[in-house]
């Protein structure tokens, strides 16, 4: 079933934007309740919810196009697919309603070296969290903030913290209100890999939503 | 007559290894670095004049205590031929030939109510002087303890030096259970690893315990809140405070040396600052005002001035700041990383974490503050959390020995090397305490 949303996306990515956007929706509330369960869709889910978020493309668009290649012959035809835009509207309602109930799966965010600012390849994952936030106004979150094991044990706590705030930064500024976001740094006392390899140091360096 | 004085030697050998033996399991010192010049000691196993065995062999104890210092070489006990227990047994010539410079020679006698008098003397061996005779009395239970002091008092004797051996150290370990929670624990042990006690367990991180002058309570920081907080805990008690509850940072407490005040890092003001609580009437006084992150602080023994990581110019280093007047500059200049600072108690160093530039190495290393050149004392890849010991002597510091945090120490001459028994789990964050009355 999920395989064969997937590949009819696929197909409809060729034709139009817009048409993609709607099936993924589709998508989207076909497998969310299994979005929380299945890990390995996490990196899906957490790239998707990106475009529904920032996509201001709408069903009406489509509507208005669609309505200027119509001929009145065609009334009964017309007719029948008001009805089914009607359907597809509420169906893309719903669907939004639930992807911002969705949290997101992607729930750690990674930091280079002694910085704390916020890697762009992360803005997609940060834009679900604020997302999820806005549309569920009496969840908070504690933003945890880590550091790889170099360094001192306070420093790293202060850098930690650094990260922390970044991260609530960009969320405030995403319109999440700031009685929902706590920011905690741990700095180096909770390594997720102890190993002193530059792997292990990039997984440590870290923001960890912890809802 | 020879033959008798042989076999007695024997038997009292045999005897010997039998409690070093027995004191084997807890006497995992692992010496990494010594030094040639060290002055060549010799302390005879002592007589024990009462019922039963001794669950502790208290020359083995001195030995050991004197081996850690760097400045003295212990001989081991096969080497010796003869085993003299009472100043008028020792037989110069026997010592001389063995090339020791000084011999400890004692005996435990046992009293009433638990009680054992422990008299030892010390004897210099090519001036053929008697240094020091003397007794201590204490319970039985506590032979360790009266062994460190009685290697205290040789110690001071010989250096001039006020010994260490009968203080303490305080650190954490961290520990996953079934690859999970981690559990932390703050503990309180001799200053050689031994009879260590878990004084707090926590499913929630604990770290940057610092003594009280007076030797009588940590403070720490401790997320048991769910968030950072200091708290203050008596030893002798068990009751603890919680001192602060700032809004986001809480840590690195440090002590003022007159123990009325305790200098911290809050970022209660927007980001990490140091400040400075005052116990007697609670009230904040801000220290720093930099963008940059301020930290660990550390107080100059007359109290005048603080030193903390700053990383205001890019990466940290160490800065220096008056308290009196508000001066501050940067007093660390060579390599890339220098933090946790802690000063010398004669306040001629400070003591920090120190990474060479084009190096990946995170060391212990000394500072002068007059001539401010640097000097690497430790090696290893990861080495951090450096505290001194109170006569100035030792450094104790965490280090990592593959995936496994262990605590290590090093003299500040740099002459010797050693790696404490291993505890279970990751140790961390040691602190040294003051001298202990």
């Amino acid at each position: 079933m999920q395989q064969k949303q997937l590949e009819k996306v696929m197909e409809l990515m060729k034709y139009s934007k817009v048409f993609a956007l709607a099936a993924v929706f589709a998508l989207a509330a076909g497998c969310s309740s299994d979005a929380k369960k299945d890990g390995t869709m996490d990196d899906v889910i957490g790239k998707e919810v990106h475009s529904t978020d920032t996509g201001g493309v709408s069903v009406d668009t489509l509507e208005e196009q669609a309505q200027g290649i119509i001929t009145e012959a065609e009334a009964e035809a017309q007719a029948r697919a008001r009805a089914a835009e009607a359907r597809a509207r509420a169906a893309e309602a719903e669907a939004r309603a639930k992807m911002q109930a969705i949290l997101p799966a992607i729930r750690t965010v990674y930091f280079d070296f002694d910085k704390s600012s916020i890697r762009s390849e992360f803005y997609d994952v940060l834009n679900g969290h604020a997302a999820y936030l806005m549309a569920n106004p009496s969840v908070k979150v504690k933003l945890e903030g880590h550091t790889d094991a170099r360094g001192s044990a306070e420093y790293n706590n202060a850098l930690g913290e650094q990260r922390g705030n970044a991260v609530r930064r960009y969320l405030s500024l995403q319109g999440v209100p700031a009685n929902q976001l706590e920011v905690v740094s741990y700095g180096k006392m909770k390594l997720v890999d102890k190993s002193n390899s530059s792997q292990a140091h990039n997984k440590n360096r870290r923001v960890v939503f912890n809802y | 007559m020879i033959n008798l004085r042989h076999l007695c030697v024997a038997s009292m050998v045999l005897f010997a290894l039998l409690l070093s033996s027995l004191a084997q399991a807890d006497l995992t010192i692992r010496i990494t670095k010594g030094s040639d010049q060290a002055i060549p000691v010799a302390v005879v196993p002592f007589m024990w004049n009462g019922r039963g065995n001794l669950n502790q062999d208290v020359a083995s104890i001195i030995s050991a205590n004197f081996s850690r210092t760097g400045l003295f070489r212990t001989l081991p006990r096969e080497d010796f031929v003869s085993l003299p227990t009472k100043a008028d047994q020792v037989v110069y010539r026997d010592w001389r030939l063995l090339k020791v410079s000084y011999l400890v020679v004692g005996s435990l006698e046992e009293l009433s109510g638990q009680q054992v008098r422990i008299r030892y003397a010390l004897f210099d061996i090519a001036n053929q002087e008697q240094l020091l005779t003397e007794s201590v009395t204490g319970s039985i239970n506590d032979l360790r303890g009266q062994a460190h002091l009685i290697s205290d008092r040789i110690y001071e004797r010989l250096t001039g030096q006020q010994g260490i051996f009968s203080t303490r150290v305080t650190y954490i370990t961290s520990q996953q259970q079934d690859k999970k929670e981690y559990v932390y624990r703050l503990h309180v042990a001799d200053a050689d690893g031994q009879r260590s006690r878990v004084i707090l367990t926590s499913r929630h991180p604990l770290l940057s315990p610092d003594w009280s002058p007076d030797g009588k309570k940590l403070a720490y920081v401790s997320f048991e809140t769910g968030r950072p907080a200091i708290f203050i805990h008596e030893l002798a008690t068990g009751k603890r405070i919680q001192l602060t509850n700032y809004q986001g940072l809480n840590g690195a407490p440090a002590w003022s040396p007159d123990g009325k005040q305790i200098a911290m890092t809050l970022s209660r003001d927007g980001n990490a600052e140091i400040y400075i609580y005052h116990l007697d009437n609670p009230r904040l006084t801000r220290v720093t005002k930099h963008y940059a992150i301020d930290t660990e602080p550390s107080w100059s023994p007359d109290g005048k001035s603080i030193v903390f990581t700053s990383d205001r110019s890019g990466g940290p280093q160490v800065y220096k700041i008056d308290l009196t007047t508000g001066k501050e500059g940067r007093i660390s200049f060579d390599g890339i990383y220098n933090a946790r600072p802690r000063y010398s108690p004669d306040g001629q160093e400070i003591f920090m974490m120190h990474r060479a530039s084009g190096s990946g190495l995170f060391s212990i290393a000394a500072l002068n503050m007059s001539t401010g050149r640097t000097r690497v004392l430790s090696t290893s890849p990861l080495d951090h959390s450096p505290s001194v010991a109170p006569n100035g002597a030792m450094v104790i510091y965490a280090l990592m020995q593959g995936e496994k945090g262990v605590l290590g120490v090093v003299s500040t001459d740099g002459r010797i090397q050693y790696e404490l028994p291993a505890e279970s789990g990751d140790v961390l964050e040691p602190a040294w305490s003051p001298f202990l009355k």
